[in-house]
Order: structure tokens, then sequence, then C-alpha cells
């Protein structure tokens, strides 16, 4: 175990020295992305520009350009080229917006998609099975962007139901930030309900054939531990594994929904760095992203170890 | 013979598929009595599984047809509700499935799901008495160190272990019958010959009544007192081992025993083997199923031979087949 956790660390630090190295490369070579010339404006005379890249070190060779960012990311020093802000202090900011409309969005498909998958795989076949599936390819097939508009039309612009946009902070008031979250929350788990409860439909239906699940009826079990104790048991391990991983996704910022819905967090925050281009947010966020979902992969893997007794954390897994 | 423990009457089990009505067993009637042995003989398709698993109410589903009468010391079988069918698997009448790789929860300790189905039977066992008792039961079937083998996972032992371990967990509660599905079948040779050792000890020191269903011809001969010969669905041929093995009396039975390899006999140029396949249950030819594949068929088989006692000196044997049995006699040489 200790073993698997160094190794995984050290994967780590590849995996950000990988992505880094990535985002700064793309964004030298990308056309119109100079610096100095977007920071010192329209009509910037070739004097500015060349006192701003002395003043900002982008005349230094771009390895060592590199390195001086990454020095700056982890020692919070790192400064935005628009606007000049802490960067790392604006993420820090983002974090209760993000990490709210995360959990509470993945609270919410967690147990629609559980429960719809549920009924689904118990009625395989009959009304309540079609119905769900219905919804579960709608929800799916639906764009997310399109959700939002429908929401934001009908529970907040004509109806005014909800507050259209914006976060409040748990501590400051909960019941508004409840009510500012609510819809957010709907829009990002609809598509993973959808999702959720397809997958574990067809793994309780994969299970119900299974030759262990006919011993356990061999046995003389009642059909409440059959298909808790065999066939749902089973068929969660594969559903950790997913969930881990989407919530290790979006805890580095859900973009789309926190830019439509100005939720004001990471999220956001990563939408608008990427209109203007601006390389040090995109930088961090990106590091700030991967470095969750390194971590969740490694949740996952141990939960799954532990879920499955076949799986080993041993030399063989990386 | 004794009073019968488990007897079945014309069983029927038909699935409702795509392609129609599929007769998976189409009338088969037995006796088990206390401490015997019933073999049930025939290919992959030939409707013995379905038998065993029907008695048991395994087969129950919405597209089953289920017909005929099958009772346990004279509790019905198949229509019983969930909770007396119940009462009777695992407890009554255990079953030990082909394969026990797949057959034991790959996630669960091999001691907890044999306690697990100690303790569906027995609310008052404490999760510590039903581990216990599953380590005397390892014991009881021959596995070395049962005492850390409760704890292993299924897949930490080997093939032939597991089975124990399968053996074990059907004689948690002390059944009186065992219906051992293709046992020996997912095994390596010499693992197949200690677990039938194991099923003949259990056999004779416990008095366990067991259905033994193969299509191993070899497998029932070092175990079986009785054999029952099925094919697509029907019982061709019934009798005492020793008449089943030395005077078989439907051609198909003859093909069987054909085509067992002998090691005291010189070694044929090919292995016997009886020609063409098994016909398809949605599209059974009219008349005696063997007859396409059969050497011996004539005008008579088109019609369906009834299983009838056809030898006077042996009135306990049936077959199905039209062929006179002096005649058959010659046409076996």
């Amino acid at each position: 175990m200790a073993r698997f956790v160094v190794r995984r660390l050290i994967g780590m630090v590849a995996v950000l020295f990988a992505v880094s190295a990535i985002v700064f490369l793309v964004f030298n070579v990308i056309p119109n992305s100079d610096p100095a010339q977007r920071m010192a404006g329209k009509a910037a005379t070739p004097r500015l520009v060349a006192s701003i890249e002395e003043e900002w070190g982008f005349d230094d060779p771009l390895p060592q350009q590199y390195l001086t960012m990454m020095k700056k990311v982890f020692s919070g020093e790192l400064i935005s080229y628009f606007g000049r802000e802490d960067v790392d202090e604006r993420i820090v900011e983002g974090i209760p917006a993000t990490f709210s409309l995360c959990i509470g969005a993945a609270a919410i498909w967690l147990f629609f998609g559980l429960l719809f998958g549920y009924l689904s795989a118990m009625n395989a076949g009959g009304k309540l099975d079609r119905a769900l599936t219905i919804l579960a390819v709608a929800g799916l097939s639906m764009p997310v962007p399109f959700i939002a508009a429908l929401f934001l039309n009908y529970l907040t612009y004509k109806t005014e139901i909800f507050p259209s946009g914006g976060y409040v902070e748990l501590t400051a008031d909960p019941l508004e930030w409840l009510e500012h979250l609510v819809v957010p929350w709907i829009t990002l788990a609809i598509l993973y309900v959808g999702f959720y409860s397809r997958v574990l439909r067809s793994n309780m239906l994969d299970a119900m054939d299974e030759d262990y699940v006919r011993t356990a009826r061999a046995k003389g079990l009642s059909e409440r531990r059959v298909i808790r104790r065999h066939v749902l048991r089973n068929s969660l391990v594969p559903i950790v594994t997913l969930f881990g991983l989407d919530v290790g996704v979006l805890l580095g910022g859900a973009i789309v929904i926190e830019g439509l819905f100005s939720l004001n967090g990471i999220g956001e925050y990563a939408y608008i760095s990427l209109q203007n281009v601006d390389l040090p947010p995109i930088m961090a966020i990106t590091l700030f992203g991967a470095f969750f979902i390194v971590v969740f992969n490694t949740l996952v893997d141990i939960a799954y170890a532990y879920l499955d007794p076949r799986v080993q954390l041993g030399e063989s897994a990386r | 013979m004794s009073e019968a423990l488990l007897s079945v009457r014309d069983l029927r089990v038909g699935f409702v598929t795509e392609g129609g009505l599929l007769q998976a067993v189409d009338g088969i009637s037995f006796d088990l009595a206390a401490g015997e042995v019933l073999a049930i003989v025939g290919e992959s398709g030939s409707g013995k599984s379905v038998t065993a698993q029907t008695m048991l109410g395994l087969t129950r589903s919405t597209n089953a047809r289920i017909e005929g009468w099958a009772s346990y010391r004279g509790t019905e079988l198949l229509e019983a509700d969930d909770a007396a069918i119940r009462d009777i698997r695992g407890e009554r009448i255990a079953m030990v499935f082909q394969d026990p790789m797949t057959s034991f929860n790959p996630v669960y300790r091999i001691g907890a799901q044999i306690g697990e189905a100690i303790r569906a039977h027995r609310r008052d066992v404490s999760k510590d008495e039903a581990r216990e008792r599953a380590v005397e039961l390892l014991d009881a079937v021959g596995i070395p160190g049962a005492e850390r083998r409760v704890d292993s996972y299924p897949h930490e032992l080997s093939g032939g272990m597991r089975q124990r371990a399968m053996i074990a967990m059907a004689l948690a509660l002390d059944p009186e019958v065992l219906i051992a599905d293709e046992p020996t079948t997912a095994l390596d040779v010499t693992v197949q010959a200690q677990i039938l050792r194991l099923l003949e000890r259990l056999n004779r020191e416990r008095g366990l009544a067991t259905i033994l269903i193969t299509h191993d011809l070899g497998v029932v001969a070092e175990t079986a007192d009785r054999v029952l010969v099925m094919y697509a669905g029907r019982v061709v041929e019934q009798g005492t081992l020793d008449e089943i093995f030395y005077d078989p009396q439907h051609p198909y039975t003859w093909g069987l025993l054909g085509s067992l390899t002998r090691l005291d006999r010189e070694r044929p140029e090919r292995l016997p083997q009886i020609e063409g396949t098994p016909p398809s249950l949605l599209d059974l030819p009219p008349g005696c199923s063997f007859r396409p594949r059969c050497p011996h068929e004539f005008e008579k088989c088109s019609e369906l031979p009834g299983l009838e006692a056809r030898l006077p000196e042996a009135p306990g044997r049936r077959d199905r087949c039209w062929l006179d049995p002096a005649d058959k006699r010659e046409r076996r040489q």
C-alpha cells in the first residue's frame, strides 16, 4: 500500500509536468497569443511592447519562462497577464462555488442514477423500464447548454422561481446558497443520471445471469438478499470507478455550467481566461484540475482493490 | 424399492423464445430413493440441467412453461410458493454446479458464503458459529488447512479445492438430497476422480441421495446406482447401472457407450462417435428424435415410441426404441 502510494505520487509529478508542458507549448504556438503584444493594446509602440517583454520576462528562452512560471504557480506568486490579479488567490476564492456545484450535483446524480437504474433492472422489459430508458436517453442526448437555456428561460427568466445566476456563500446565507445552486445542480446532474442509470441497469442484468446468483438462490436465500448481496453489490463496483473519476474531473471546474450560471467558480474563471488567452490562470487551473484527476484515480484504485478482492495494488498495478 | 424421497412425474419445461416454444424437457418421470445415486446422462441441451433446476424452482420466469408434478417428501415443488421452496432449497435439497469458479461470488470469502447458506435457514446461528461450522465442513470435504482456507476468496483456491468448497457449502445444512450438475466437467482429470470419490463417500457415509447430472458415462460408471439417458428433452432409456452398461437398449446409449475411450481395448483407428448433431429443440423431427442420426432407423420410427418396458425379464427397464430386443442384441455386435 505504501509503495503503491509512493508510486502514484511519482506518477502525479510526471502527469503534472506533462500537462503543464503541453499547455505552455500550445499557448506559445497558437496565433495571436503573444502576451506582450496583447497587453500593450492595439495602438502599441514597439518600445512599449519591448518594455513589457522585458518586465515580464517574455524575451527569456522558453524553458526558462516555463520554469519561472512553475515556480510562481507553486509559490502562489503567479499574476495574470490581464487584470494583473493574483491567480492562486482567485482559484482559492473559486473553490467554494466549484465544490458546492460538484458535490451537490454528484449527490443528486448518484441518488437518482442508482435509483432509476435499480428500478429499470428490476422491471426489465416492463413499462417502468421503458419509461426510464426514454428519460435516460433524453438526458444523455440533450446538450448541457440546451438544458441550461431551457431552465434559465422557464425557471428564472419567465417565472422567477430561482435566481438567474450568481453564487452566495453557504456561510453567508444557506437558503440563498441553495436557491442559487438548485438549477445548476439539476442541469449538471441530468446527463450523469442518464448515464449512471444505464450503466447500473446493464450491470445488474448481467449480474443476474451470473452463476453465483443462481448458487445464491439455490442456497435458499431470500430474493431480497440475493439482489442486495449478490446482484447489487457486484454491480456497484464499476459505478464506484465512474463516480470517482467523474467527481475528480468536475472538482477542477465545470467550465460550461459555471459560465452559464455565473457561479464565479474555478470553471468560470477558466472560461474567462480562455477568452482572454491568459496563460497564467489557464496554467494554474489546468494543474489544479489535473491534481484532482490523479488523486481521484488513485482513490478509485484503492477503493476497487477494497471492493473486489481479485484486484491487487501490487507490482502489476499502476 | 424403498419410499421415494423425491418424485417427478411427467415434468415438462418449455421456454417461450423468439423462435417459438422451446420444449427443453418433454415429460420426464423418476423417483429418487433415500441413499440412492441416480445419474441423468445426456449431451448439452438434452434437458438434464433444466430438469434439476426446475425441481428447485430455479427456472421459474415469466417465459417458462412448467407442467407436471414434482414432490419432495410429499411437498409439491413446482407450484410451491417462494417461501416454501426456499425452505427446501439448500436445506433439504442442495445443489452443486459445474463451474466452481463462477459459482462462487468472487467478492466474498468462502467461509462467508458458506455461513450465508447456514444463516439463511437458521436465524439463531451467529456469524462466529457459522464460521466455525464452515471450517468443519471444509475439513470434512478434505480441504487441508480449513481454518485458514475459510478466509480465502474463491480465486485464491484451485479448481478442485473450489469444487470441494462448493460441496461443503451444499452440505452446510445436512441435506437429504444433493443434485450435482456436471460437478467434474470443469476440472482436470485427476481432480475429477477425487471429486467423484468425495461424492461417493458422502453418499455412503451420510446416506446422501444424489442426482448426478453428466454427459460423461465414465463418471456414471464409477458412482451411479441407476441411470436415466436423456436425448432432446426426453428420457430414451432408463435402468440400473449394470443394465445400461451391459445391455443398452437404445441406439443412442450404444453410441454413448461406444464413444467411451477404454484403455483395456485396442485403440481404434478413429475415436468412435455418433454421426450428426442433436436436433434443434425448436424443430424436432417427427417420431423418434434420434431417428436422423440413427443407423438402425426403419419405417416405424416416424412414430414416437413410448418409454415402455420392452424386456420381459427386466420389468424395471424402460426405453424408447421400436427395434425388437433380440434384433438389437444382434445389431449391437
